[in-house]
């Protein structure tokens, strides 16, 4: 099964994949340095590990991919969020707050 | 929908699944490459960046795998690829699979066969007749009674005319007639139906046309019949011009205005119609008068039809409630009587009732075959598994998970049992009507039509039997054989040790299980074969075997009462003089036919009736020398005479139940009984007898003479030791003399009309004969594999035995004595069983304990003879066992 780097929390990646083509189609490697660049290289994701991720989330309609040219005229496959990937975004962006803020008050009480 | 499509994606991955590979091959490629180029640019030489790219990547292979499962349909592609490996596995070992084939084949195509007809009777017992689903049999009851009553003219178009929820109502009575042919008449069943009959049912004619609306009303106004393909096709050698041709009918002129669809029986479980006439036609029918207009006779028996969409219960509560209304508005006629809507096969009113424990019995019975069938494939699987153990062993050692391999074996299981649907499914389909083959003959003259239909519903329910039995047969096998002990399985390899423990006691089991369920089977069938056994011993009270039954329809001829009168006294006189005639005589109705005999309620002399006791009895219409003729002894009194007729006073026979009953040891004779306004004088008592069916307890019941209360149909009861051929003939040359126009019915003995009473019985003997034996048979496979199995499983220990001096006798005692051992274990769950099931029968036993022990004795004699044939021939293999050579292994 997929494991993702320790560095990573645990199911976080397919949310921030989400996230990183919330704005444009982006190709693999797009992908892990947009995650790497937006979190100040706190986040570094294992390339190779992005892949399953990626057709897991294409198998289940929150991506559709497409091969393009890459910005040095390479051939490659560029995914787009679709709308029920939008709403999946949005949904473990809740999720995660909720969690998030949970943790917080757990850390935070004396 | 994102489920969906995640499924849509992954069968597309699974069809495409080249060019997914090669597609994610170069998109890892790409990635890598645009990798290798970036730390080119930072400054690393070629060979540096590739390998720093390799590295930021991660294993290549591994992550490749990873995506695949992701991508593709993990399940679908491991199930091919099981389906693939079972198959190879199967051709392997031809032996195996075919046997296991087989045995499936026979317990899933027995099961199929079954339910195909039992879902033909249950739920769509007509064919060709549409909205079967939709269609309720009207059941007709009196309150705090019991018993199908009928139903009135009148109040049927009542519920037609007042009914919102109802698509139509439709009448249909069963009726009869004599058609002639040449020098012998024959029986012809029909319907009186509403006009509405054919268009109702969705069954249209192949020639001319059905009822019109107007062919329901009028008083005898529209003699028209519509024939049956049958009657079609051997009456009138397939006239293409028959519409409009007449038939002599009960008297009239019948025009013939249809004939209906080959398959197209009529709607009355257990006979096949040959006409249908409309109910206007009552009177013409039927011999006890014209009824249409009288809200108290109940004759009719009918069904409806509900609208798309309502359910039984609102057209339930619609009808209730306008039968509340009819009570109100006709007390005198209504009072008390209710109406319900039956499902077909609770018909009340045709042979559907009569089956429905047979049903019962026959479906318990398949599936007890197919659970014995699925425990012989199971020891088989479990024997191979053994064989398989290396195997097993390298795959789980190699890392492959239990889930994995348990699913691998199912598959495998799957496979087998899906061939074997295939193979029953076939086999059911060409043998549906074979079942019926195997059926008693029923009542001479009328086709038993039980239609056995394939549809989707047998279909749906094999394929779950299918996928059952797999649950059944593999899942066990499988289970044990991933519970592999693998650091004992590798060590133990090749030693030829014999197998766990544990397996060996569930191949046991499943052995113990099947010998068991052939206990109950073999038990149920000694049973009901007892019974009947005891039901043909029975003697009804009077002679069957010296007495011939004819009958000249003189209504169908229609004669009337007078004339029908002269004629029977006349063919009386007739007949005995015929040569080797002991004595003749008539009757209304005959003993243990189909009609019932006549039903009233009585008055007694000197006799008080409870406040809430309305005494009743049967009794039929006999002529003189009825008792000598049957045999039937009086105990007191005389018998009836020639001079018992309309000219002398009324007089009349009662049975011993009936005097005990009235006369509570008093002298019954010359005292009186009332009837209907007459009185008669009791001129004798007659010994009790048996006047429907074995079945009945005693009642009280009465004679009076046929010429005191004559009626147009007749039966004749000849007292003689000719066969009933010769009988036929020389009763048609009398018959003949006396009417050219007439002719007799084939003579029969009144045994044959004892025993098809006895139907239902003897069909569910023959349906747990047929299915005991296949039972037994596969149970002795089963004990004959596992007895064999363990033989050539310790082989060693039979030649360490024999080594230290066993003799052939010490051999073969100690292999028999554990097949017995299995054996009676077998038994004794079995017989516990079958004292707990046995009783669900009892309304099928006659005269027999559910629990009697000969059934129950001679179950368990059949079973340890046949368990000793299967233990014997491993016993005796293992005696040849060469102590050299089993030693060495």
């Amino acid at each position: 099964m997929a494991k993702e780097k320790p560095d990573l929390v645990y199911g976080t990646l397919d949310m921030l994949i989400l996230k990183a083509l919330q704005h444009e189609p982006r190709h693999g490697l797009a992908i892990a340095d947009r995650i790497q660049q937006i979190s100040q290289d706190v986040l570094r994701v294992e390339q190779g590990s992005l892949y399953p991720a990626l057709y897991r989330l294409e198998a289940q309609g929150w991506l559709k991919a497409e091969w393009g040219v890459s910005d040095n005229n390479r051939k490659a496959r560029y995914y787009r969020l679709t709308a029920a990937g939008r709403k999946q975004l949005a949904a473990e962006k809740e999720h995660w707050s909720r969690i998030t803020a949970g943790i917080n008050r757990v850390l935070a009480s004396t | 929908m994102p489920r969906f499509r995640a499924w849509f994606c992954r069968l597309l991955g699974l069809v495409r699944k080249q060019s997914r590979e090669s597609e994610m091959n170069a998109e890892i490629q790409q990635h890598l490459d645009a990798l290798t180029e970036r730390n080119i640019a930072a400054g690393m030489s070629p060979k540096e960046a590739r390998n720093a790219a390799a590295r930021d990547f991660g294993g290549v292979e591994q992550i490749k795998e990873v995506a695949r499962e992701q991508r593709v349909w993990k399940w679908a592609d491991e199930f091919l690829q099981d389906l693939r490996f079972g198959a190879r596995m199967l051709v392997r070992s031809p032996g195996f699979s075919i046997l296991a084939i087989l045995c499936l084949t026979l317990g899933i195509g027995t099961n199929a066969a079954a339910l195909s007809w039992i879902e033909g009777i249950l739920i769509r017992p007509y064919p060709l007749v549409a909205h079967q689903d939709r269609m309720f049999a009207l059941n007709a009851t009196i309150r705090g009674t019991e018993g199908y009553k009928g139903l009135s003219y009148p109040d049927l178009l009542d519920f037609q005319k007042n009914s919102t929820l109802f698509e139509s109502f439709i009448v249909d009575k069963i009726t009869g007639t004599t058609l002639s042919s040449g020098d012998r008449a024959e029986r012809a069943v029909g319907g009186m139906v509403s006009a509405n009959y054919f268009d109702a049912l969705g069954v249209r004619p192949i020639l001319g046309r059905g009822f019109r609306p107007e062919e329901g009303t009028g008083r005898n106004a529209h003699p028209v019949t519509v024939i049956s393909y049958m009657t079609w096709k051997n009456r009138y050698k397939s006239d293409p011009d028959i519409i409009g041709k007449t038939q002599f009918m009960n008297g009239v002129q019948h025009t013939i205005i249809g004939v209906a669809p080959e398959k197209f029986h009529g709607t009355f479980i257990g006979y096949s119609f040959n006409f249908w006439v409309p109910t206007s036609m009552q009177e013409t029918f039927d011999n006890t008068g014209y009824k249409l207009e009288d809200r108290g006779a109940r004759w009719i028996e009918g069904y409806a039809f509900l609208k798309p969409g309502v359910t039984r219960q609102q057209g339930q509560a619609e009808l209730s409630a306008i039968a509340k209304r009819l009570e109100n508005d006709y007390p005198e006629t209504d009072r008390g009587h209710e109406i319900s809507l039956l499902p077909l096969w609770k018909t009340p009113f045709n042979a559907a009732g009569g089956i429905s424990t047979t049903l019962g019995i026959t479906a318990a019975v398949v599936f007890f075959v197919l659970l014995i069938a699925c425990a012989n494939v199971s020891n088989l699987l479990l024997a191979r598994s053994l064989l398989r153990r290396h195997e097993m062993t390298m795959r789980l050692a190699l890392g492959a998970g239990r889930r994995r391999l348990i699913k691998q074996l199912f598959t495998e299981g799957l496979l087998l049992s899906l061939i074997a649907a295939l193979g029953g499914i076939a086999v059911a389909y060409w043998s549906r009507n074979a079942l019926v083959l195997a059926f008693p003959p029923s009542v001479p003259g009328i086709t038993i039509d039980y239609p056995g239909s394939m549809d989707w519903r047998v279909l749906l329910l094999s394929i779950a039997i299918c996928i059952g039995s797999t649950m059944l047969f593999a899942l066990m096998p499988a289970v044990q054989a991933s519970h592999v002990d693998l650091s004992g399985a590798l060590k133990s390899e090749g030693a030829g040790v014999i197998g766990g423990h544990g397996r060996s006691r569930l191949r046991s089991t499943l052995v113990l299980v099947q010998i068991s369920l052939s206990f109950v089977l073999l038990a149920g069938t000694g049973l009901l074969l007892q019974s009947l056994q005891r039901m043909q011993n029975t003697s009804p009270g009077f002679l069957t075997n010296n007495v011939i039954v004819s009958v000249v329809d003189l209504f169908s001829a229609g004669y009337k009462l007078d004339r029908a009168k002269i004629f029977h006294t006349q063919l009386l006189d007739r007949v005995r003089a015929l040569p080797g005639v002991e004595s003749a005589a008539l009757t209304r109705v005959m003993p243990f036919s189909y009609n019932p005999p006549s039903s009233a309620p009585i008055e007694i002399d000197r006799y008080q009736p409870a406040p809430d006791e309305q005494p009743n009895a049967d009794y039929v219409q006999v002529s003189e020398d009825y008792f000598s003729t049957l045999g039937i002894p009086l105990v007191a009194g005389r018998e009836f005479t020639r001079n018992d007729d309309e000219d002398s006073p009324r007089v009349a026979i009662i049975n011993e139940t009936m005097a005990a009953k009235y006369w509570q040891g008093k002298d019954p004779l010359g005292q009186r009984l009332k009837v209907k306004d007459t009185w008669m004088q009791i001129v004798g008592v007659a010994k009790n007898v048996y006047y429907e069916t074995k079945l009945e307890a005693p009642r009280s019941f009465f004679y009076v003479p046929v010429r005191q209360n004559f009626f147009v149909g007749n039966t004749l009861l000849i007292r003689t030791r000719e066969t009933p051929g010769a009988i036929t003939n020389a009763l048609s040359r009398e018959v003949h003399a006396l009417d050219p126009t007439l002719a007799p019915y084939a003579a029969d003995r009144l045994q044959e009309q004892v025993d098809q009473r006895g139907y239902t019985q003897r069909l569910a003997a023959t349906l747990l004969a047929i299915f005991g034996g296949m039972a037994l048979f596969l149970a002795a496979i089963g004990l004959y594999g596992v007895m064999s199995y363990s033989v050539s499983q310790s082989t060693r220990e039979l030649g360490v035995r024999m080594a230290l001096g066993a003799g052939v006798r010490d051999v073969l005692r100690l292999v028999m004595s554990r097949g017995l051992r299995l054996t009676i274990a077998g038994v004794v769950v079995g017989a516990a069983a079958a004292l707990l099931l046995t009783r669900l029968m009892g309304n099928l036993l006659y005269k027999v304990s559910p629990r009697d022990p000969i059934a129950f004795g001679a179950a368990l004699i059949i079973l340890i003879a046949v368990a000793l044939l299967a233990c014997f021939l491993p016993a005796r293999r293992a005696t040849r066992v060469d102590p050299v050579r089993a030693l060495r292994i």
